[in-house]
């Protein structure tokens, strides 16, 4: 008998008892949704942290003062606890490194018009932005000049220019902080949350210089609130630590016998952190849904055993007019996979929905990739070879003469 | 497929259709025994009309079972068309099932979701013959035994005698050389009976196809012309129909 003919016997035998068929396919539905929409929200995840990596600029250090020793108390030691600018210089000469970047910052009430909003207003070197490969969409960043000539010029972050402008092109504007009036020369282009979920677009930034003259008081002249060291390669950053770490020993005094006075942290470490928890919450999620998944298969198993006792007569009848074991083994076996086939497309089409209603719902983007669907069709097909096997073997063993005695 | 013509052949053919040597059959439940056949000696040619007759238990549909390849002996030989059924495969016995024998049984047999032509051709998509071709030989065999306008419906629509026309229809459409059923009239009343019967021995007489028919009514087995009667697991006559008493 060909398979075609199989299949047609196969849809009767579900049409047959239309109730049944479709509770057993609703545990595979369920269990295929399941582990498309997981699947897919979990990538989504991990799609989302590496955006947001990216954002946040590669092979980055960052180096702030004060040491982190084992109990977290981060110990003063004298004249050289703070980092400098001097420090910063000094940074950008070691080899592989590309860009370093000084950084002061304060939070202050920024004011425009009638409009004020606290905002976080950071002192940086254009150097900042190469590092974050963060471009105006409106105006223009501030460059070398802006920075000798200690000009009062800002450039702002997107959720600082909606807030304190509205609607209204904010460039060739006044705002104001501490009172002194600075003309906003760029708006900064939507950069998202960064990986602890702060907005990075809630800023103000205006040249190093002009910050620590101006307005950001800090420690003493000259120091800085931490520094970001960009490298040049990726397989560079651990020399290029070692490297830092070094330099700022040296400068800042340190005996052999002393622990560092500032802490070095290696931000694409924390970044394959963050890449690993996701990949563990993808993996996760689709365990759930494979559970359910398997759970459903068994639903298949059970429901498979109930039919061939039911149809053993009929079993019978067919092995009396020329089935052989075959026959009878392909027959069960296509009505378990032709059940699976089936709820796997309709949980498809479920899980494509969910993923459209999270999408609209939360700020993840979901999306069920063609490769989820081919997987998750082959999934549930080999659901019902494997559960359904056992059931149809049963009944392709079947002695002709006891399946036709049977009442 | 035998050639209905070859299946007239004279009674000295070395290969009868069915020759059965000292078959028993016991029935275990466990360790106990129950026997049921005590050694039947049997031979039949092709083109043969036989009436088996005995008492219910005597092991008549036993002896089917045997003859039809659903079931195997405890011991003694059988041979069918030539073939050693001992020494045949379970594919090659559902082969045999499939083409050289049609089966009747006394409750009919038929698929019950499936319209009368998809039961009839069931037997030829087992043989790998594509549905097309199947329907249309399923038809045929409908139209032989009364039926031709009846394929669409499904068995529970028609009648008990025409319920079992579609099974012989069924049994008939791998043309087949030997049909065995067992106490076909046996849920059908006087009428319909003798209608089954003359069915039976046209297709005997005109088609040359040998036939078995187990049967509790002399007016069945009358329609034969050989008779076998067996007591308790034994033949107890083995003679024409005509002078054997009832
Ligand atoms: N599967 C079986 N297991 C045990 N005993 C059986 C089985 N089938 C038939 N028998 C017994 O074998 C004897 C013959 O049965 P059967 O061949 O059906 O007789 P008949 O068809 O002549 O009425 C009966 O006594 C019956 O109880
Ligand atoms: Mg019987």
């Amino acid at each position: 008998m060909g398979i075609w003919q199989v299949m047609i016997e196969a849809f009767r035998a579900m049409g047959m008892n239309r109730l049944r068929a479709g509770l057993t396919m609703l545990g595979i539905i369920i269990g295929v949704g399941a582990v498309v929409l997981m699947l897919a929200i979990g990538e989504s995840v991990r799609g989302d942290i590496n955006q947001r990596i990216t954002a946040m600029g590669s092979n980055l250090f960052i180096v702030f003062p004060g040491s982190s020793t084992a109990n977290g108390v981060r110990a003063g030691r004298g004249a050289a606890q703070t980092l400098t600018q001097a420090d910063a210089q000094a940074l950008a000469g070691i080899e592989n490194v590309e860009y370093s970047a000084p950084i002061i910052q304060q939070p202050f009430q920024v004011a425009a018009g009638n409009n004020n909003w606290n905002a976080m207003v950071y002192g940086v070197t254009p150097e900042y932005f190469s590092i974050k490969a963060w471009d105006t969409e409106a105006g223009s960043l501030f460059g070398d000049i802006e920075m000798r000539s200690l000009s009062r010029v800002a450039v702002l972050g997107r959720t600082t220019a909606q807030n304190l402008f509205g609607d209204m092109n904010p460039v060739g504007q006044t705002v104001r902080i501490r009172n002194k009036p600075f003309e906003v020369i760029g708006v900064l282009a939507d950069k998202g949350s960064d990986l602890g979920g702060g907005d990075q677009d809630d800023a103000v930034f205006v040249p190093l210089a002009t910050a620590r003259q101006q307005v950001i008081r800090t420690w003493f002249p000259g120091s800085v609130n931490l520094i970001m060291v960009q490298a040049a390669r990726a397989d560079r950053m651990k020399d290029v630590e070692q490297d830092i770490v070094q330099t700022l020993r040296i400068r800042h005094r340190i005996r052999e016998d002393q622990e560092d006075d500032f802490t070095v942290r290696d931000l694409s470490a924390i970044a394959e952190a963050a890449q690993g928890i996701a990949t563990m919450l993808t993996l996760l999620l689709g365990a759930i849904g494979s559970i359910s998944l398997v759970v459903g298969g068994i639903g298949i198993m059970n429901i498979m055993l109930v039919s061939v006792t039911e149809r053993t007569r009929e079993i019978g009848i067919r092995m009396a007019i020329g089935a052989k074991r075959r026959d009878v083994l392909l027959q069960f076996l296509t009505e378990a996979v032709v059940i699976c086939v089936c709820g796997g497309a309709i949980g498809i089409a479920l899980a494509y929905a969910g993923g459209l209603a999270v999408s609209r719902f939360s700020p993840l983007a979901v999306e069920i990739s063609s490769f989820a669907i081919a997987i998750a069709f082959s999934f549930s097909a080999m659901v019902g070879v494997f559960f359904g096997f056992y059931p149809a073997r049963r009944a392709a063993g079947l002695k002709p003469v006891e399946a036709l005695r049977y009442e | 497929m035998p050639d209905p013509a070859m299946s007239a052949q004279p009674k000295s053919d070395p290969h009868p259709l069915i020759r059965m040597q000292a078959i028993r059959k016991s029935y275990f439940s466990g360790d106990i025994e129950t026997p049921v056949l005590h050694g039947i000696d049997l031979t039949i040619e092709r083109g043969e009309f036989v009436a088996i007759m005995g008492q219910s238990g005597s092991g008549k549909s036993t002896l089917m079972n045997i003859l039809g390849c659903l079931d195997t002996p405890t011991s003694g030989t059988f041979n069918l068309d030539g073939a050693e059924a001992a020494q045949l495969s379970d594919n090659d016995l559902a082969a045999v099932r499939n083409r050289t024998i049609g089966f009747v049984f006394q409750g009919f047999n038929l698929l019950k979701r499936m319209p009368l032509v998809d039961n009839v051709a069931l037997p030829l998509l087992y043989a790998g013959v594509s549905m097309r071709e199947a329907r249309e030989r399923a038809m045929k065999k409908l139209a032989l035994t009364g039926l031709g306008t009846f394929g669409k419906r499904l068995p529970n629509q028609i009648s008990g005698g025409q319920q079992q026309r579609v099974a012989i229809s069924r049994a008939l459409v791998c043309d087949p050389a030997l049909i065995l059923a067992d106490e076909p009239t046996g849920n059908l009343d006087t009428t319909t009976s003798q209608e089954i019967m003359e069915l039976f021995t046209r297709l005997n007489r005109e088609q040359r196809i040998t036939i078995l028919i187990v049967t509790h009514e002399p007016d069945v087995a009358r329609y034969a012309t050989r008779l076998v009667r067996l007591k308790d697991g034994l033949v107890t006559y083995d003679g024409p129909v005509a002078g054997a008493h009832f």
